[in-house]
């Protein structure tokens, strides 16, 4: 498709752009580790920014190549190399960007660019900034490599990049025990789910290698697995949901779902471009991806759609209750991240998809508001502290309000389509109960989001600190996502309201059942629309009345419902139900039983110990015999001489 | 040309051995020239040893023979020779020696000499073990090599180090006496021979085989160290000095699975198929128990000697799954071990040389004063717990992969070690590196220097090489793996109990 | 007549005193004496034999016999004198140093 033979490794160029940034940038925050050179700041600033921006233009270009190509067109580079070469495995290390490759490398450049931009603002100043941005960089990099290896492997490698480089930036204030805690944290809950994730590739390799005579051992390739899905019949039920256990732990589903509302520990730009808008959607983007496989397994997708559902209805209940600026906006992201889940369980990777791009646009924003809020209230996070911040930072006030009726689902803004989408696809493809708890759970969306809004931006300055004055470098990445926020959910508008929902067709290639809007549905989609848009604004108006007019009304729910509200503002109890039934018993089995009782007692102390303790007692009676007298000695000599003689006369 | 391709091995057994008496004329107190001149032989060996890599053929039987007469009313040989497997283990010892005594140069300050002699010997005769083709001749070596890791625990170890280094010693000692007797009683009943490649052909009795196989399995297990067998390797470890360690856990580990896949599978193919589920069972216990009771170790040594039982027991696992990709997961594992857990030991050799502690709870927040060593740490660790593009990583998913096609259950639990790998050496990162600055004159505390830099950047280029194009590692181990799996192809196994029965009947 | 039965008599008695010395004195000087008197008695026994069937073997171990013992009580007289030095006594019971 593509002429020169330069042209056509374009596509790795992407993922290379972010790893030149991370290698130069790691190499200034190693040289000038200890005494920060006066320049290294704005070398950092241009290596960190300029590199993301590059990938994210020849992302554009990938993209429109990919636009301008007959349907069904995929941009298939050749292999860079071939990285496992067994005799009964070939992986190679190769891209392939496809119409949702496409997508997310849209998102993941674009979002990545504007934030590593906002970052050069918030972390000015950082002792760390130049590995800041050597992490971030990195992270990209992996991003890419999962959204564009052609194969289970490659994705496998990005997935778990991914997850190191959150790990790092959860602690990349590591002097604070506490965040390097909560980075551990995120990666062994990864871990767990990685684990299902590996579990999911051998059951793919093992179901080949028991069933296909082919010759070709490039099995991993989504287009190999794809061709030959008639094989998985009797096991995709079980390797979907493997994937979907590594997809729980990515995207933070229940019960992997801990990590993530820790994970706000790191600095606020990570949040916005890891912890919401790009590496938790790698759950569902390899949902999608393997869709062929998952539409096979009418379980496995029942499972996602529950699990989806509950995550969602669980996560939304905690935001709000929770009084962290960031702890609001990370449980609000664990239940989007739920709504995309149920998106895929109910058939429609598009919605997902299509949420997935909405949610990075106004999610990101979000994140980004409240880091520049964090920065003019000098790390202030509790939105009891806040108030009132509508005139001193108007452009953050502004995208914030944006952002918050988009992720409301009020039209027409993003959040409207695509979850009105989802709504109504869970409508007419699961059971009603299904679509009543997504039905509340965005109006409970709308609740906290407003909430929110209203205690930062609205009522009285509560803090005493003068909030600062915020660069443009902050400012203009905000105001570029909160357009995006509001214009972002025109790429699909549904055929009911006189759109053609391009971003369905252009992903129609995801599911081989057409989930298009169908004719006889209209009505009924258009009443929906209604409702939810209702139910949307008749909770935001009750969220607006409750804290801003009557906030001493919330005061005596808070005392009426005073177990529920402690059960729920607690998380449910979820860390300390894990920490009691997994961690504390596992280091106690570890220490007192497996380290103390079995090595150091049995193993060593009776058994090493036992047998040397029984070869010193032996040698201390024979060495009686050694008595040190010279008779005793002689009268032995003599015995066995007479013995000796004896048994030569008599034998 | 010729000449050197007949006589490489030769060369490389006998080199350090040769350079270790020209140091007798040398006098004890040049304590400087005798590490250079050391860790410059060292380096000229590593050389010498590259000519096996880059002449290596491939032809899938064993290269670089050499056979002479030795004890000709035994009929034995002194019979080299490498395959695609021993090739990358003695490359992998000629590679960490030079590394290993140009890092001792700051840490050996006593009998500098007897030092240098001794990790030479060791050299030559580890060398020795994985070239030996002639079972006695590999016995020689197997139990030359005790005496100089002995005395590098016992008179350069710690303070607990005649306990380690005594338990270290009859442990050992235990096993492979048992394999003499067994060497001896093949030797009567493999048709009086020594030979590997001709016992390989011999076919013997189930009860022979049986009682055999116990023998060497022990030596052998003993050695990786399976299960029940491995309290001797966490003392060992922790009173080692630095560079011990490294050896220890580099590649002397690397004999027992080495052990395994030379002589205990292919020469008792019927005893292996019988006992193969327990053993199985003992390797999958290692992976889980070494990793959770190196969770709750308090001394960095130690945990990462327990990490070790993990991941050898993974390494036995893939082996003996008998499916190709695990195997060569396996194998190549067994190199990846030798090169992220001996950065390992020589990284907190060198926190060790500044704060003269290796208790983790007077650690913390290390990070802060020495970045570059942090940087070096954490990538260690990431090569350490299969994080993908390190050469952990390729081991640990061919290995699993491998082994899920045969045995699916053991590698289900085996596999829960790639989360519990996660959970110690994360742990220990974050109690060491992270946090606030607490560790006893913290401020001070120097960063790696130019000489430590130079001696772990080789171990770090080698981590990502491995984990990105194994393709050179790799390609070179299929053929001695099949050679194995025909040695234990099933017609053999088919006969087994027809062997009993003729057992049962002789007696 | 005196037979080479005669001689082997007088052999084996004069073993007997020795053994019976070796084992119940415990003067060092005295269990020296001894040892000497049961390789004399053996040298006797050697003589006589060699002379009642004729072959000079006999003879020839008598000489070896002779000069180890000649070697042996040399040695061992030098060990006595040194351990009497060095604790003004050479009997038996008081030296167990080699005592298990």
């Amino acid at each position: 498709m593509m002429e020169s033979t330069f042209l056509s490794y374009l596509p790795y160029c992407v993922a290379g752009f972010p790893l030149l940034g991370f290698v130069i940038n790691t190499l200034v925050a190693l040289l000038w580790a200890k005494n920060q050179k006066p320049g290294s700041e704005a070398l950092v600033k241009l290596v960190g920014c300029l590199f993301p921006i590059l990938a994210f233009i020849l992302s554009l270009i990938c993209f429109s190549i990919l636009r301008n190509s007959p349907e069904g067109m995929v941009i298939s580079p050749p292999a860079l190399f071939r990285w496992i070469d067994t005799a009964l495995l070939t992986v190679d290390f190769r891209f392939m960007i496809d119409p949702l490759t496409a997508t997310m490398m849209l998102v993941v450049t674009g979002v990545g660019s504007l934030i590593h931009i906002y970052a050069t603002g918030y972390m000015h100043g950082d002792q760390g900034f130049a590995r800041f941005y050597a992490y971030l960089n990195l992270f990209l990099f992996f991003m890419l490599l999962l959204i564009m290896g052609n194969n289970l492997l490659v994705l496998f490698v990005g997935w778990e990049g991914v997850g190191l480089c959150s790990y790092l930036l959860i602690g990349f204030w590591f002097t604070d025990e506490e965040k390097a805690k909560c980075g551990k944290k995120a990666f062994i809950v990864n871990r767990i789910g990685d684990f299902g994730f590996l579990l999911g590739i051998f059951l793919v390799m093992h179901t080949f290698l028991s069933q296909s005579q082919s010759s070709d051992l490039n099995f991993l390739d989504y287009s190999f697995i794809a061709q030959h899905k008639d094989l998985f019949l009797s096991e995709a039920t079980l390797i979907a949901l493997c994937f979907f256990a590594g997809a729980a732990g990515k995207s933070a589903q229940i019960p992997l779902y801990v990590w993530l509302p820790d994970a706000m520990a790191g600095p606020t730009p990570v949040s916005a471009l890891i912890h919401a808008a790009t590496m938790v959607t790698a759950g569902i983007f390899m949902i999608a991806r393997l869709y062929f496989l998952y539409e096979l397994a009418p379980v496995a997708l029942q499972v996602v759609a529950i699990i989806g559902l509950l995550t969602a209805l669980m996560a939304a209940s905690i935001a709000l209750t929770q009084t962290d600026i960031k702890k609001v906006l990370a449980y609000s992201t664990v239940s989007q991240l739920g709504y995309m889940f149920l998106a895929l369980g109910v058939g429609a990777p598009q919605a997902a998809i299509f949420h997935v791009v909405t949610h990075a646009f106004f999610k990101a924003c979000l994140f980004l508001c409240a880091g520049s809020v964090i920065y003019a209230l000098h790390h202030q996070q509790d939105i009891r502290h806040m108030g009132g911040l509508f005139k001193k930072i108007p452009v953050t006030s502004l995208a914030f309000l944006v952002s918050t009726i988009a992720i409301a689902g009020i039209p027409p803004l993003a959040g409207f389509f695509s979850k009105d989408e989802i709504l109504f696809h869970t409508f007419t493809h699961a059971p009603r109960i299904f679509y009543i708890v997504g039905f509340l759970v965005s109006g409970l969306t709308s609740f906290y989001m407003f909430r929110l809004f209203t205690l930062v931006f609205l009522g009285k300055y509560r803090g005493h600190l003068e909030p600062h004055y915020l660069p443009l470098a902050m400012d203009a990445p905000i105001a570029i996502l909160a357009v995006l926020a509001l214009v972002g959910g025109f790429i699909g508008v549904p055929e009911v309201l006189g759109g053609t929902n391009r971003i369905s067709h252009w992903l129609a290639f995801l599911s081989t059942e057409i989930h298009g809007e169908e004719v006889a549905h209209h009505g009924t989609e258009l009443i929906l629309m209604g409702i939810s848009s209702a139910w949307a604004l008749i909770t935001a108006f009750m969220a607006f009345s409750l804290y801003l007019k009557n906030p001493e009304w919330t005061k005596t729910l808070k005392e009426k419902c005073q177990q529920l509200y402690n059960l729920v503002s607690r998380k449910y109890y979820v860390d300390e139900i894990y920490d009691g039934i997994f961690v504390r018993p596992l280091v106690w089995l570890s220490h007192k039983f497996f380290w103390k009782g079995m090595d150091e007692a049995i193993i060593d102390g009776v058994m090493v110990h036992g047998f040397a303790d029984i070869s010193l007692v032996a040698s201390r009676i024979i060495s009686r015999f050694q008595s040190g007298f010279l008779g005793h000695y002689v009268v032995f000599f003599v015995l066995g001489l007479i013995g000796i003689m004896f048994y030569l006369a008599v034998g | 040309m010729e000449l050197i391709n007949n006589h490489i091995l030769t060369i490389l057994i006998a080199f350090p051995v040769v350079v270790s008496f020209v140091f007798l004329i040398i006098p004890r107190e040049e304590k400087k020239l005798l590490m250079y001149l050391a860790g410059l032989s060292a380096l000229v060996e590593f050389i010498f040893s590259l000519h096996l890599y880059f002449y290596f053929k491939n032809t899938g039987s064993f290269e670089f023979i050499e056979i002479k007469p030795w004890i000709l009313t035994w009929k034995i040989n002194y019979f080299v020779g490498v395959d695609g497997v021993s090739l990358f283990l003695v490359l992998l010892i000629t590679f960490l020696m030079p590394l290993v005594l140009w890092s001792a140069c700051s840490s050996i300050k006593v009998r500098v000499k007897e030092f240098v002699v001794s990790m030479l010997i060791l050299e030559s005769s580890m060398i020795g073990v994985f070239c030996a083709l002639d079972l006695f001749l590999f016995y020689v070596f197997w139990e030359v090599m005790l005496v100089p890791m002995y005395l590098l625990i016992g008179v350069w170890g710690g303070k607990n180090r005649i306990y380690a280094t005594i338990k270290f010693f009859l442990y050992t000692m235990a096993g492979s006496v048992l394999m003499l007797v067994a060497i001896l009683f093949l030797y009567y009943q493999g048709g009086n021979t020594f030979n590997l490649v001709e016992l390989y052909e011999h076919t013997l009795g189930f009860t022979a085989q049986l009682w055999l196989f116990l023998a060497f399995a022990l030596a052998f297990a003993i050695k990786v160290p399976l299960f029940p067998f491995h309290t001797w390797l966490p003392d060992a470890h922790v009173e080692a000095p630095t560079s011990g360690s490294v050896i220890l856990a580099g590649v002397l580990l690397k004999m027992g699975t080495y052990g395994f896949f030379r002589f205990a599978m292919p020469l008792f193919p019927e005893a292996f198929d019988l006992l193969k589920p327990y053993l199985v069972i003992l390797a999958v216990i290692g992976i889980v128990y070494g990793a959770l009771v190196a969770m709750v170790q308090t001394d960095m040594k130690k945990l990462i000697a327990y990490s070790s039982v993990s991941h050898l027991g993974l390494v036995m696992l893939g082996l003996f799954s008998l499916n190709p990709t695990g195997m060569q997961g396996a194998l190549y594992q067994m190199l990846n071990h030798g090169i992220s857990t001996g950065v390992l030991f020589l990284l907190v050799g060198v926190l060790y040389d500044r704060t003269h502690s290796r208790e983790i709870s007077l650690y913390g927040g290390i990070a802060k004063a020495m970045p570059i060593y942090a940087t070096f740490f954490l990538l260690a660790t990431m090569a350490s717990i299969g994080l993908p593009l390190t050469n952990g990583f390729v081991g640990e998913f061919l290995t699993l992969a491998g082994s899920f096609q045969t045995i699916q259950i053991p590698t289900i639990i085996g596999a829960t070690g790639i989360v519990l790998s996660a959970v110690y050496m994360l742990w220990l990162v974050e109690r060491v590196f992270f946090g606030k600055l607490k560790t006893p004159g913290g401020q001070t505390l120097l960063d790696i220097t130019r000489q430590e830099f130079l001696i772990l950047l080789p171990f770090i280029i080698l981590i990502f090489w491995m984990g990105i194009y194994p393709k050179p590692f790799l390609s070179k181990m299929n053929r001695p793996i099949e050679n194995l799996l025909i040695q234990l192809a099933p017609e053999q196994t088919e006969e087994g109990p027809v062997q009993i029965h003729e057992e049962i009947h002789m007696r | 007549m005196i037979t080479v039965q005669h001689f082997l008599a007088l052999s084996v008695i004069l073993f007997g005193l020795g053994v019976l010395g070796l084992v119940i004195r415990k003067n060092l000087l005295i269990i020296f004496m001894c040892i000497e008197l049961m390789l004399n008695a053996s040298n006797l026994a050697l003589v006589a034999m060699a002379r009642h069937f004729g072959k000079m073997d006999g003879h020839v171990i008598a000489f070896f016999v002779m000069a180890i013992a000649a070697s042996e009580a040399a040695l061992g007289l030098a060990i006595v004198v040194t351990l009497f030095r060095s604790r003004k006594t050479i009997r038996t019971s008081d030296w167990r140093i080699l005592r298990g």
